[in-house]
């Protein structure tokens, strides 16, 4: 080891040492200073009471099985109808120009719109029609809200996804004698979502948190089950559980996000 | 001249004493010589008639200013607020003295606030829309697919006294246990009987009050307190204006003109 290599290992484990003497204290004085606030003994009381947490876990966790798989089938009906929005947006020939402001249209209307609002009106409002059982279910119609929103953001990730791949890739595939359908098939889209990957886990994190909202039209899912609890037992913690079951579930989700996109931008330089 | 003292003192005596005797709650309220009253936001009929507390309509309403009149507040002394259910129950300040909407005294509920005596037992009663085919039978209840109302007792009457085959759907209030009936989610759901017979009367076309659980006067019954912060010293001022308000009738007397109609309804067997 050289003398620069010395002084560099040097640097570096000052470094350590002083981040973790710091994150040290701020914990330090968390755990000190909280308990001092007058109202601690009561919050605890409401928000961490360790009996709660472990009487309500169980039938939490079966709960947010309903979650699961409300996000299980909602993804792929997702994808597909967020890649036919974005296409159409992309529709390049005249004759298909009322798709074009279909799609903007759409993407426009359920972007804007809270999720909650869609969940309500689809979900309330189509089985008022008249529908008969089971197609009246709120699981058909509150996943058709979702898919509906959700589909919107991700037409709009994949289009920019599409827009960024350089214009020389499709008169290259075009000079290759590649028809435009397989131009968009073969050299555009694989290039386009491969990139938009990262943007699209961050989708799924948010889509995972959102199918929540589904209790406000019927299904016991963790949160409705939760808010049960808490009237029940007139204590927050059961919530405190529920966040915890969603952070197990989406904090390695989101650390894998941060790795594609971090693996991306290292391809990428 | 010290006479004159004494007696000038024993007056002030005699006058501070007057005074203790003629309210309980003095000190003990937010705001000195008024006395805060909560409901809720929105506050339902029969309770608070057209959501307007300030006119004392409605059982509740006129509770409230019976109540306060008999712990030696005048009419225009009462402060009216509105608060969720969470908000209620939530650790820390409160910006309330006392909060009457139909909390349901329950043991668990008990050990986070104090509950005064009990103002109303409740029975419980069963809506259904149009189909006269449902009798008011047990066997019957069972088969039906039902929706509670989430931080109501309704909800454990529902799964453990009639245990239906189909799991129950829940919400966050009235009004979406209505949107769901009319969309035939569920067949039928259950309210207490003043707020079921106001659902079947106006906000659901073809409601239909089919029958009602007895109002049991065991540790079982629905009953309603005034809630207040835990350790609250006004309770005892509380409970005991509820016992001068039970023992002269003025609390029957409240009850029958704001809750008449509830007497005409088929018991469930």
């Amino acid at each position: 080891m050289n003398r620069r290599q010395a002084y560099e290992v040097g640097q570096r484990r000052r470094a350590l040492a002083i981040a973790g003497l710091s994150t040290a204290a701020v914990l330090l004085a968390i755990i000190l200073l909280v308990p001092l606030a007058p109202g601690w003994t009561q919050v605890r009381a409401s928000f961490f009471d360790g009996g709660i947490f472990i009487e309500t876990f169980p039938t939490l966790l079966r709960a947010f099985l309903v979650d699961i798989a409300i996000f299980a089938w909602s993804v792929p009906l997702i994808f597909g109808l967020g890649l036919a929005i974005a296409l159409a947006r992309g529709a390049r020939a005249p004759a298909l120009f009322p798709l074009r402001i279909f799609g903007a249209l759409y993407v426009d209307v359920f972007r804007g719109v809270p999720v909650v609002l869609v969940i309500y009106l689809v979900g309330f409002g189509v089985p008022g029609l008249g529908l008969p059982r089971p197609w009246n279910s709120p699981y058909i119609w509150g996943t058709v809200a979702l898919v509906l929103t959700y589909s919107a953001y991700i037409a709009e990730v994949l289009r920019s996804g599409i827009e960024s791949i350089h214009a020389s890739q499709r008169a290259a595939a075009i000079c290759l004698g590649l028809s435009e359908r397989d131009t968009m098939r073969y050299v555009i889209l694989p290039q386009a979502i491969r990139r938009v990957v990262p943007a699209n886990m961050n989708m799924l994190v948010a889509l995972q948190k959102d199918v929540a909202l589904l209790s406000f039209i019927g299904p016991v899912e963790i949160l409705r089950q939760a808010g049960i609890y808490k009237s029940l037992l007139a204590n927050f913690t059961p919530y405190v559980v529920a966040a915890v079951i969603f952070l197990i579930v989406t904090v390695p989700a989101t650390r894998y996000a941060d790795y594609l996109m971090n693996r991306d931008r290292n391809a990428r330089s | 001249m010290l006479k004159c003292l004494a007696t000038a003192s024993f007056g002030a005596m005699l006058m501070a004493s007057s005074a203790l005797a003629q309210s309980c709650a003095d000190g003990k309220t937010l705001t000195e010589g008024k006395l805060t009253i909560a409901t809720g936001n929105p506050a339902y009929y029969p309770w608070v008639i057209d959501d307007a507390p300030e006119s004392g309509e409605g059982f509740e309403a006129a509770v409230a200013y019976a109540l306060a009149k008999e712990m030696g507040f005048a009419a225009e002394d009462v402060v009216w607020t509105r608060t969720s259910f969470d908000q209620a129950i939530q650790p820390g300040e409160k910006d309330f003295d006392i909060n009457m909407q139909q909390f349901s005294i329950t043991p668990e509920r008990d050990k986070v606030v104090d509950f005064s005596a009990s103002y109303y037992t409740a029975a419980m009663a069963v809506i259904v829309r149009g189909s006269d085919a449902v009798e008011p039978d047990m066997a019957v209840l069972k088969g039906l697919k039902w929706g509670v109302v989430a931080s109501t007792t309704a909800l454990p009457m529902v799964t453990q006294t009639i245990a239906p085959d189909a799991s129950p759907l829940i919400y966050d209030d009235t009004a979406n246990v209505v949107e769901a009936m009319k969309a035939s989610q569920i067949d039928a759901a259950l309210f207490d009987l003043p707020t079921a017979l106001y659902v079947a009367a106006v906000m659901l076309e073809g409601g239909r009050v089919l029958g009602q659980f007895p109002a049991e006067e065991g540790p079982d019954a629905d009953r309603f307190g005034a809630l207040m912060t835990d350790g609250n010293p006004l309770k005892e001022c509380v409970d005991q204006a509820l016992v001068g308000l039970k023992s002269d009738g003025r609390l029957s007397a409240i009850e029958a003109k704001w809750l008449q109609q509830a007497t005409d309804v088929p018991l469930i067997k």
